[in-house]
C-alpha cells in the first residue's frame, strides 16, 4: 500500500543518525519543560524558533514534534508528584495521580502514565499515518471559500465553545486577529495599524507574542502570588513496577483514552482538555472500584494520560494536512514551518514527502525514546523540580529575552515583549484564555487572504462563500458552535432559578 | 455561576476592559479609514479591519453588560512589589540593549531583578549567576549557532 511505502521512506529519513539526534534533543527538552511548572511545549518551541532558523528544516521540525510529545509525558510527572500541572491537559492526572503519590503509590502512577502515553501515542500516530493521506485527498478539493470556512470554525471552537466563558475567549481571539492586521497588507502593499513605526511594517512576530504572553506573563503572575500556595514535592515511594492488578486495571483505560483523544484532537475543536476530562468521567463510571476515585484510582491516571497523548497526535492531523493549528503548540509549530518557507497542507505531502513522512515516522521514534527516558530517569526529572523558584523563573525570563533578541535585537521588539508580558499577566489575573490570541495572530492573516481570494474569484459576490457545500456545512457548524455555549449557559441559569 | 443580583457593586475591571476594547476598535476604524488604495471588486484591505473592529465593539458592549450582571472570577491578592521588580528588570534589559551595554550585562540585570521579585535578597550572588549564565548562552549562540547577539564593550573582548 501507498501509506506503507511512504512510511517506510519516512523511517529511512527519521532513523538517520543526525535526525535521531534531533529527536533525542527534542524529547529531552520536551520532557524537561513539561516537568518544570510554568513552561509548556508551546513556549519552548516558540523560544527555539529563532534559534533554529539556520538549522536543517526536517531536523528542526522533528525536534519540535519531540518537544510536543515530550511535554505531554513530562507534564504527568509534575502533576503526579507536586499536584501543580505543568500544562493544562494534565490537570485531571493531578486529581488521582497526586493522591496515589501521597498514598505511597507514586511509582505505579508514573508507570501507568508513561506506558499509557506510549500505547496511546503509538496507536494515535498509526492513526495519523493512515488517515492523513485520506484527509489530504479531501483537502485537495478545498477552494478558498472552504478554507475560510474551516478557519472560521477553528476560531470559534478554539475560543468560544470549550472555554469557561465565550465572552473572554472571543475577546482574546479578536485581539489576536487585530494584532494579525498590523503590518503591510500583502495584496496592496499598504501599511495597516503601524502608526509610522518602521519596525511594525513586518507585522508582529509570533515568537514575540507567544513568549511575552506565556513566559513573561507567567513569571509576572507567579511572582505576584507567590505567597499563596507553597508547593510540596511528593517523593517517589514504592516500586516503579506495576503489579499484575495495576496492569489489568490500566490497559482498558489506555485504549479508551486513545480512542477519545485522537479523534477529538483531530477535530478543529482541538485541545487536550476535553478528551482527558471525558476519559476521566468515563473511567469513573466504568470502574469496578468507584469508591477509590478521588483517593487515588489508577484508572483515573491511565485513561486521561492516554487521551492526553493521543490528542497530541490528533492535533498534528489538521496541522499537517490542512495547515490548520488547533492548539497553541500547533499554532507555533505552524510558525516553525513558515519560517522555512514551508506551508503544511496537501501540497507539502506532494512536494516534500520526505519531510512529512520523516516527521510522522519520527513520532514513533520519539515515543519509544520517551518511554525509555521517562521511567528509569524519573529521579533526574524530579530533581528538576528542586530548582529554587527565583532562579527557575529568572532563567526562563533570560531565555525568553534571548529568543526575542536573537530574532530581532531592537528596543521596539523588546518593548513589545514587555507589553505582551503585561497583557499575559492581566489575562491570567482575569482568567482570559491565551491560546485563542496566538491562534488569531497566526490564522487571522491566512483567513483574510482566503476570504479575499474567494471574493475576488467571485467578483465580490458574497454568495460564493456558501456556494460550496463544504463551506456552507463548516460555517453552519461554526454558527452552531458559537451559539451552543450561550444556549447552554441559558439552560444553566434556568436550572439554577428552578432550584 | 454567580447569579445576577440587584444592588450589587459593578465590576470595575470589566468596565475598564470594555472601554479599552471600544477605544481599540475606534483606533482600528480610524486607521482603516485612511487606506486609500482599495480593490475594485472583492474585498479591499480596509474590510477586515472594519469586521474586526465591529467584533471588538460587540465584545466591548458584552463586557459592559456583563459588568452590571456578573463579575469576573475572584482575583487573589497580588504582590505589587514583585510585579514592579520584574518590570524594572525588563526596563533594565531594554535600556541595556538600547544604549549598547551589550547582551551579558542586560541579561544579568534581568536575571537578578527577577530573582529579587521571587523573594531572593542576595542581589550580588544573583548578578554573578546572571553574568555566568548570560556568558555561557552568549558563547553557545554566537560560536555554535552563529547567531548574532547585541555586543557591548564586554562582548567585544571575547
Amino acid at each position: 500500500m501507498d501509506t506503507f511505502s511512504a512510511l517506510g521512506q519516512g523511517f529511512l529519513v527519521a532513523l538517520a543518525p543526525a535526525k535521531l539526534l534531533y529527536a533525542l534533543i527534542g524529547v529531552f527538552l520536551g520532557t524537561a519543560v513539561g516537568v518544570l511548572p510554568g513552561i509548556g511545549p508551546a513556549l519552548t518551541v516558540a523560544l527555539l524558533l529563532p534559534v533554529t532558523f539556520k538549522l536543517d528544516p526536517t531536523g528542526s521540525l522533528i525536534m519540535f514534534a519531540g518537544i510536543y510529545y515530550g511535554g505531554m509525558y513530562g507534564g504527568s510527572t509534575t502533576s503526579i508528584l507536586i499536584n501543580t500541572p505543568g500544562e493544562s491537559a494534565s490537570m485531571i492526572t493531578a486529581l488521582e495521580g497526586n493522591r496515589m503519590a501521597k498514598a505511597g503509590r507514586g511509582g505505579p502512577a508514573l508507570a501507568t502514565a508513561a506506558i499509557g502515553s506510549f500505547v496511546a501515542g503509538t496507536i494515535a500516530t498509526i492513526g495519523l499515518a493512515f488517515f492523513a493521506p485520506w484527509l489530504v485527498d479531501l483537502a485537495i478539493q478545498f477552494g478558498p471559500a472552504d478554507y475560510f470556512a474551516l478557519m472560521v470554525l477553528a476560531f470559534v471552537t478554539v475560543s468560544a465553545t470549550f472555554g469557561d466563558s465565550p465572552l473572554r475567549g472571543l475577546t482574546s481571539l479578536f485581539v489576536g486577529l487585530l494584532l494579525g492586521l498590523i503590518g503591510i497588507d500583502r495584496l496592496t502593499g499598504q501599511a495597516r495599524l503601524t502608526f509610522g513605526v518602521p519596525e511594525l511594517l513586518d507585522g508582529i512576530e509570533v515568537t514575540t507574542l507567544a513568549v511575552g504572553l506565556f513566559a513573561v506573563g507567567e513569571a509576572l503572575y507567579v511572582a505576584s502570588r507567590r505567597h499563596h500556595d507553597p508547593e510540596e514535592i511528593e517523593p517517589v515511594r514504592g516500586s516503579l513496577w506495576m503489579t499484575k492488578e495495576d496492569w489489568s486495571r490500566s490497559w482498558k483505560p489506555w485504549l479508551r483514552g486513545t480512542f477519545l483523544g485522537f479523534p477529538i484532537g483531530a477535530l478543529p475543536a482541538g485541545g487536550a482538555e476535553i478528551p482527558t476530562f471525558l476519559s476521566y468521567t468515563i473511567e469513573r463510571r466504568l470502574s469496578k472500584h468507584p469508591e477509590e476515585f478521588g483517593k487515588g484510582a489508577i484508572e483515573g491516571v491511565a485513561g486521561p494520560e492516554a487521551a492526553n497523548n493521543a490528542s497530541a497526535a490528533g492535533t498534528l492531523m489538521p496541522l499537517l494536512t490542512l495547515g490548520l493549528p488547533t492548539s497553541a503548540t500547533a499554532a507555533i509549530m505552524l510558525a516553525g514551518f513558515q519560517q522555512y518557507g514551508l506551508n503544511p497542507g496537501p501540497l507539502l505531502f506532494a512536494e516534500r514527502p520526505d519531510l512529512v513522512w520523516g516527521l510522522i515516522a519520527s513520532l514513533f521514534v520519539a515515543n519509544i525514546m520517551l518511554v525509555i527516558l521517562n521511567l528509569p530517569l524519573v529521579g533526574l526529572w524530579v530533581r528538576l523540580l528542586a530548582i529554587p523558584q527565583p532562579w527557575l523563573y529568572a532563567g526562563i525570563l533570560v531565555f525568553a529575552a534571548m529568543g526575542t533578541i536573537a530574532a530581532k535585537a531592537s528596543v521596539v521588539e523588546l518593548s513589545m515583549l514587555a507589553i505582551f508580558g503585561a497583557l499575559g499577566f492581566l489575562m491570567r489575573r482575569f482568567d482570559y484564555p491565551i491560546a485563542p490570541m496566538v491562534v488569531g495572530l497566526i490564522l487571522g492573516p491566512m483567513a483574510e487572504t482566503q476570504l479575499r481570494r474567494a471574493l475576488s474569484i467571485s467578483l465580490g459576490d458574497p454568495i460564493a462563500l456558501v456556494e460550496s457545500p463544504i463551506a456552507a456545512g463548516l460555517l453552519a457548524m461554526a454558527a452552531l458552535a458559537l451559539l451552543a455555549p450561550f444556549f447552554m449557559a441559558g439552560l444553566d441559569r434556568f436550572k439554577a432559578a428552578e432550584d | 455561576m454567580a447569579e445576577a443580583r440587584s444592588g450589587r457593586p459593578v465590576d470595575r475591571a470589566a468596565i475598564v476592559i470594555g472601554l479599552s476594547l471600544l477605544i481599540v476598535a475606534a483606533i482600528t476604524v480610524w486607521d482603516a479609514h485612511r487606506l486609500t488604495m482599495t480593490s475594485t471588486y472583492g474585498m479591499g484591505p480596509e474590510a477586515m479591519p472594519y469586521i474586526i473592529a465591529g467584533g471588538l465593539a460587540v465584545l466591548a458592549v458584552g463586557h459592559l453588560v456583563f459588568a452590571f450582571r456578573n463579575s469576573l472570577p475572584a482575583r487573589e491578592e497580588a504582590d505589587p512589589r514583585a510585579v514592579l521588580w520584574i518590570a524594572l528588570g525588563l526596563v533594565a534589559l531594554i535600556a541595556g540593549i538600547g544604549f549598547g551595554a551589550g547582551f551579558i550585562p542586560a541579561m544579568a540585570l534581568l536575571f537578578a531583578a527577577t530573582a529579587r521579585a521571587f523573594g531572593r535578597t542576595a542581589i550580588v550572588t544573583d548578578l554573578v549567576i546572571g553574568v555566568v549564565l548570560a556568558f555561557v548562552v552568549y558563547l553557545m549562540f554566537t560560536k555554535l549557532l552563529t547567531l548574532s547577539l547585541p555586543e557591548g564593550p564586554l562582548e567585544r573582548l571575547l
